[in-house]
């Protein structure tokens, strides 16, 4: 996208609503910007209806603060909490179905890289545990097989939060969530690992509470899958409305449990010093 | 790979010369794919479509193609051709019985997402029990997905119907998926002549700009969709908003019937259509019944054969006024289901006279003396 598309035709200016004035005067495109200009622009995220204290809200805040090239980046989210926001993201943004998020990904990322073979188009999924890690396993691990030059985010908040609360298969072993009435029967699916062992040239995860970290590892994740290969990151980002706890505990709770790792192939390495993030 | 030039549609379609060649219809139908311009195919195995994908993977080799991988699976396949035409290109895929429902959360996808994706059904029975057989039950399915559906009759129509499904799905007012369908084994695996147009021919390029909903490509402005997604509101808007676009995809297939018209011709092929009798079918069971209202007519009998080759949009005036003169219509099907028998039905008021018979189905052939022994049925009623 150039940078000034988005324009106010002439004699609009007072129609437009304020926050699609404050986009076009204010907005990030084009502009390199990141989580610490916070509050100096226009978000790309309005307001949204998800639950108050949502771990996954703000995880979806700071990733798109973190964008590399938001003129440039389509997201492809998938049934969950992630599909109630990312309406309101000013960003190209495609629901696919429940699980083929992955998939659709990658038959857009080739489309663009056919159409616009002299851009950078980053293609970024974005989804929630339960779509990446049960339903969507299939495909997430066959773009990563294939090199596909996807991103995968997951926004893991340990359970099916949008339908209510079911258990996921990346809950921790033991935990009672609806549709494991007796406690979870297995442990964490470990996405980490299994990202590394089927190509991905960068895997990270940090949580929601790790702000710069975690922006720090938006823009590598998309900067490796942009020349390198998949990549991918796991946030996790405690929700308080099925694990029931306060709204004002998610960061202590996320800084708790928080798990810091970064596997960077040598490629990748080397394309992350050159760039300097 | 050969030097290859644009040629108009409509030129292509009914006026550039035609060479012989002697074909199956899983070769046919590549040969169109080499002159459609698709920028990406994605394949899957599974009989009897697979041969196809193969050829389709060596024109990809040879560079007519720009890209093209075997996925994980239909679903995924389907996601993905999803994803590609989101994002501008123009795809071929093809899949059969088992795989279509496989993928089948896709199809309404595609036509509420307003794709204009062209794929190929090489129909076939779906288990249980274990089957690869020919079996066209896939198609009744199709029919209420919102996808135009084609029913070609052997592996010219198919070669035809796949090059016009690209033109008709991706005028600006359809912008909807097309399925071109042909009776598995019967279409896929027999070999006829097939007239081919010139191989450096090709049809022009998929405009991303003529789309009628916005390309996912970050080149125009992004909006916010909506301030309350729909789906977490119980009032009237989001109810109505749902509806509309329901019947906006509808819509988009009634307005497909003059394109139809303009590039692949006659919805139905119609042979004496006065006929005390008249046998109605489409794809391989037209062919047998054509067969059998031959051998009627040389003993007397005064038989007529109307062949539907668009299913949907479903030709209901043209149904609705061919069932007014006969005594009896006859509908052989290859399914179990009988699911044109079932549409005749309801489109039309005399519905008393139609006999969704004989049905074969799970890979029986379907003699034309079975067809016959119905014409003598319905003469003797």
């Amino acid at each position: 996208m150039k940078k000034n598309i988005a324009t106010i035709s002439p004699g609009f200016e007072d129609i437009m609503p304020e926050e699609y004035q404050d986009l076009v005067n204010d907005g990030p495109y084009g502009r390199g910007l990141g989580i610490k200009n916070l509050g100096t622009f226009k978000e790309l995220i309005e307001e949204h209806p998800l639950c108050a204290g949502c771990g996954l809200a703000l995880a979806i805040r700071l990733t798109a603060a973190s964008l590399p090239a938001p003129e440039d980046t389509i997201i492809v989210g998938t049934t969950g909490c992630n599909s109630i926001l990312m309406p309101q993201l000013a960003i190209h943004n495609i629901h696919s179905l429940f699980g083929n998020q992955s998939s659709l990904a990658a038959g857009l990322k080739r489309a663009l890289k056919l159409r616009y073979p002299d851009k950078n188009k980053d293609v970024v999924v974005m989804a929630g545990d339960g779509g990446i890690a049960d339903i969507g396993l299939s495909p997430t691990l066959h773009t990563w097989l294939r090199r596909e030059n996807l991103t995968t985010i997951m926004l893991d908040n340990e359970s099916y939060s949008n339908t209510g609360g079911q258990e996921s298969g990346m809950s921790c072993e033991g935990a009672v969530l609806n549709m494991a009435p007796t406690g979870k029967k297995f442990p964490k699916i470990p996405m980490p690992e299994i990202a590394k062992d089927s190509g991905c040239a960068y895997v990270a995860t940090v949580s929601v509470a790790n702000a710069r970290r975690l922006g720090r590892m938006v823009k590598r994740a998309i900067l490796v899958a942009r020349e390198i290969g998949p990549t991918y990151l796991q946030i996790f980002v405690p929700c308080p409305t099925n694990y029931k706890f306060s709204t004002s505990e998610t960061l202590k709770r996320a800084k708790e449990r928080e798990k810091i790792m970064e596997y960077i192939s040598s490629e990748a390495e080397k394309l992350i010093k050159e760039a300097n993030i | 790979m050969m030097e290859r030039k644009v040629v108009d549609p409509e030129y292509m379609f009914k006026r550039a010369p035609r060479e012989k060649k002697f074909l199956i219809g899983n070769e046919a139908v590549a040969e169109a794919v080499k002159r459609a311009n698709v920028d990406i195919a994605i394949a899957y195995p599974i009989t009897p479509q697979s041969e196809a994908t193969h050829i389709v993977g060596d024109i990809y080799a040879e560079g007519y193609i720009k890209d093209y991988y075997r996925g994980e699976d239909e679903f995924n396949v389907m996601s993905a051709i999803a994803g590609a035409r989101m994002g501008g290109a123009r795809t071929f895929t093809a899949t059969s019985g088992p795989g279509t429902l496989r993928a089948f959360e896709m199809f309404p996808l595609w036509a509420g997402a307003r794709l204009p994706v062209v794929c190929a059904f090489m129909c076939r029975g779906v288990n249980s029990p274990l089957t690869i057989q020919p079996d066209n039950i896939e198609i009744g399915w199709l029919m209420d997905t919102g996808m135009l559906i084609f029913h070609a009759e052997n592996p010219q129509e198919f070669f035809d119907m796949t090059l016009q499904a690209y033109i008709v799905a991706e005028q600006p007012d359809v912008h909807i998926p097309i399925g071109v369908c042909v009776d598995g084994f019967f279409v896929t695996h027999t070999r006829e002549i097939v007239e081919v147009t010139p191989e450096d021919e090709m049809l022009p390029p998929y405009d991303p700009s003529t789309s009628p909903v916005p390309i996912m490509d970050m080149e125009v402005p992004p909006i916010r969709q909506m301030r309350d997604p729909f789906v977490m509101k119980s009032n009237y808007i989001s109810y109505n908003t749902h509806a509309s676009w329901q019947q906006e995809v509808r819509a988009a297939g009634e307005r497909a019937k003059k394109h139809i018209a303009r590039y692949v011709g006659k919805f139905i092929e119609v042979t004496n259509p006065d006929a005390e009798i008249l046998l109605i079918a489409s794809g391989t069971a037209a062919a047998q019944a054509r067969v059998a209202m031959e051998q009627a007519r040389e003993k007397g009998m005064d038989v007529g054969l109307a062949k539907i080759r668009v299913i949907r949009p479903f030709p209901e005036d043209e149904v609705r006024e061919l069932a007014e003169n006969p005594r009896i219509i006859i509908v052989p099907e290859h399914n179990i289901v009988g699911w044109l028998a079932r549409e005749i039905k309801s489109r039309i008021d005399n519905s008393g006279k139609v006999r969704g018979h004989p049905r074969v189905f799970g890979g029986m052939t379907m003699p034309p003396e079975f067809i016959m022994e119905e014409i003598v049925n319905g003469r003797a009623r």
